[in-house]
């Protein structure tokens, strides 16, 4: 396999639009994935006959293979983006679902007793003091949710949203390897960046795990 | 002032934590509740700021029934202590402190401001303000937890166990801080805990409660301790109550003697100060060279409990006693510390039996007003003394333990010692 070094210089442009696209499929649906996930979760952590339906169904959708996601959802939201980002969030979900009721659970009872005898309402202790402590186990979810949608971008080349996985198809299909692996390096490259993004962001919001005595 | 009516708390599953609770704790007061572990005092405690609500009864915190309040609106004006703490992880140490008057919408700044000028009280370094929760000793976070509970000046103050988890010596530390705050504060605090050496040290007032969620004796510690209720308040108390009553009293009025003179066996180095350094056995076989044995000096304010544990370590047989500079005044030889503390502890007997019958008889007039337990009480008398086949030594049986008893419907809500005592407090 030979790598035909030319074609990148000629290429450039295209290399920045797919990427930019890339994102632009694989960040709405974390996002999306999230808002919908945090809800969900707190309803699983306060309400235990729900918690297992919750987690149960989001496990179920984890199994339908991916492109029968796409092919699903084609006949309601067509040949759009809208099709990709609702497809990768649904994988979102049963990660950031789980990750968030498992970081609900991790707040220490007396803490959560703690807020609600001082006077906090339900809400603010959620807000002020559960949320934020269960900030590590939720980023952990978003960092996995994270680089799975990246790398799941590619499977909706299929209908048209692949991003960098548009290469793969085109490289596949001129067989010519090139393009090929343009797109797996900048797909990883694109992984680890934005890990390392959401690695700084926790590290930025979690002060107080910083400084061990 | 915080009253319990006749309050009961049954869980769904059956089990019964507290058992129709008639008690008063006076305003300005450290009323702690003890007892074993699952006889009700914590849920006690809980349901004051509606973290657990009656199940029948009313609660009522000065005169409202906390069912009637808005519950966050009403834990905003309690402070609130548990065991290790339960400080936020994730807030540093002036916020964690902050939290109740940020609730209360002072604003950040004012918060904060309140916040340092607490951290101060509780005798924490300025700079530990900055600092998150782990950073600390528990010692240091169990006061971060009392000034959190102050922060927004409530009048009441419920603390569970919180000295629980520290070590022995930290937990001195912290009674001391806690009753030298009380001294300034004049909070009415609601303490639970399981260690009736601590129960004695701090309450003005002790409630023990028996497995059931039944109290079966509330009184001031030195009453409690001469007088307890029944076997189980004696059991609980432990065989060494007479010595914990002795922890009650000071040596202040023990008289004192001159300090040997030179030429008697033991002779008390002090520096030159006059500061007691310790005994030296001039008799010895190293004579004036021999090695000092320890010496604990004590003050005025020290308890003839202290004062005999000393008489017995002291190889003189004297307890040196000094003024609050620590300079030696005197001492005081075994013989007579013992023959004061025999005489304080008799005086505490008498002393006791004496006031149940005068509130007895002052509480006769009252007797209206009585709660239903002391009218069941009465009601059993009767047919104790209507049964004709009772022998002498049972008639006295039952004398001995109406006036064991007399001390339950004597502090229980409306009786006269009770009533005596609130306006004291007030004034």
């Amino acid at each position: 396999m030979t790598i035909d070094w030319g074609w990148f210089p000629d290429h450039q442009d295209d290399l920045v639009t797919l990427t930019l696209d890339h994102l632009s499929t694989a960040v709405p649906a974390v996002l999306l994935g999230l808002l919908i996930a945090l809800p969900l979760a707190v309803i699983a952590h306060r309400v235990r006959p729900l918690r297992g339906l919750l987690l149960g169904i989001s496990n179920v959708l984890f199994t339908i293979p991916s492109i029968a996601i796409f092919v699903l959802l084609l006949p309601v939201t067509g040949l759009t983006r809208t099709t990709a980002v609702t497809g990768l969030t649904i994988y979102t979900l049963v990660v950031l679902l789980r990750n968030t009721v498992e970081g609900l659970d991790s707040v220490p009872a007396k803490v959560r007793e703690a807020s609600t005898a001082m006077g906090a309402r339900p809400l603010r202790t959620l807000l002020t003091v559960e949320l934020p402590l269960a900030f590590p186990v939720i980023m952990a979810g978003v960092r996995v949710a994270t680089v799975m949608a990246i790398s799941l971008v590619s499977v909706a080349s299929y209908i048209g949203y692949g991003g960098l996985g548009q290469l793969f198809t085109d490289g596949f299909q001129r067989n010519y390897p090139t393009p090929v692996v343009a797109g797996v390096v900048l797909s990883l490259l694109l992984a680890l960046v934005a890990d390392a993004v959401l690695v700084t962001v926790q590290w930025l919001c979690t002060p107080w795990l910083r400084r061990r005595a | 002032m915080i009253s319990f009516k006749d309050v009961s708390k049954h869980y769904p599953n059956g089990t019964t934590a507290v058992d129709h609770l008639s008690l008063e704790l006076p305003e300005g007061g450290i009323t702690v509740l003890v007892g074993s572990s699952g006889c009700g005092k914590t849920t006690t405690l809980r349901m004051v700021n509606r973290m657990v609500e009656p199940s029948s009864g009313t609660v009522s915190v000065d005169g409202r029934d906390v069912l009637e309040a808005d519950a966050a609106e009403l834990r905003r004006g309690i402070g609130y202590v548990i065991q290790q703490a339960g400080l936020f992880p994730h807030r540093t140490i002036l916020d964690n402190i902050a939290t109740v008057p940020l609730l209360l919408g002072w604003g950040r700044r004012k918060a904060r401001a309140r916040a340092a000028e607490l951290l101060e009280l509780v005798g924490l370094p300025a700079d530990s303000g900055k600092r998150y929760p782990h950073q600390l000793s528990g010692g240091q976070q169990q006061r971060v937890g009392v000034a959190r509970a102050l922060a927004a000046d409530p009048p009441v103050l419920l603390m569970d166990e919180p000295f629980g988890a520290v070590d022995p010596v930290v937990r001195t530390q912290l009674q001391n801080e806690l009753l030298r705050l009380q001294g300034e504060l004049r909070k009415t605090v609601v303490f639970v805990t399981h260690d009736i050496d601590e129960a004695v040290r701090l309450g003005d007032r002790i409630a023990v409660f028996r497995t059931g969620g039944h109290l079966v004796q509330c009184a001031p510690p030195a009453e409690l301790l001469a007088a307890p209720a029944d076997d189980f308040v004696a059991g609980f108390l432990g065989a060494e109550r007479g010595l914990k009553l002795l922890s009650l009293s000071t040596l202040a009025d023990v008289p004192q003697q001159p300090v040997p003179a030179d030429g008697e066996r033991w002779r008390l180095v002090t520096s030159g100060r006059g500061e007691p350094l310790g005994w030296r056995d001039t008799e010895g076989p190293d004579g004036d060279r021999a090695p000092l044995l320890p010496v604990r000096p004590l003050r005025d304010g020290d308890s003839l409990l202290a004062a005999l544990d000393e008489s017995l370590a002291s190889p003189a047989g004297l307890v040196a006693r000094v003024d609050a500079d620590g300079v030696l005044t005197g001492v005081t030889g075994r013989d007579r510390i013992h023959e004061h503390a025999g005489r304080r502890r008799a005086e505490a007997s008498r002393a006791d039996g004496g006031r149940a019958e005068a509130g007895r008889a002052e509480a006769g007039r009252a007797d209206a007003g009585r709660t239903e337990t002391g009218r069941a009480d009465a009601g059993r008398t009767d047919a104790g003394q209507a049964d004709a086949g009772r022998t002498d030594a049972g008639q006295a049986n039952t004398g001995h333990t109406k006036a064991g008893r007399a001390d339950v419907p004597g502090n229980a809500p409306g009786s006269a010692p009770e009533a005596d005592d609130v306006p004291d407090v007030t004034a």
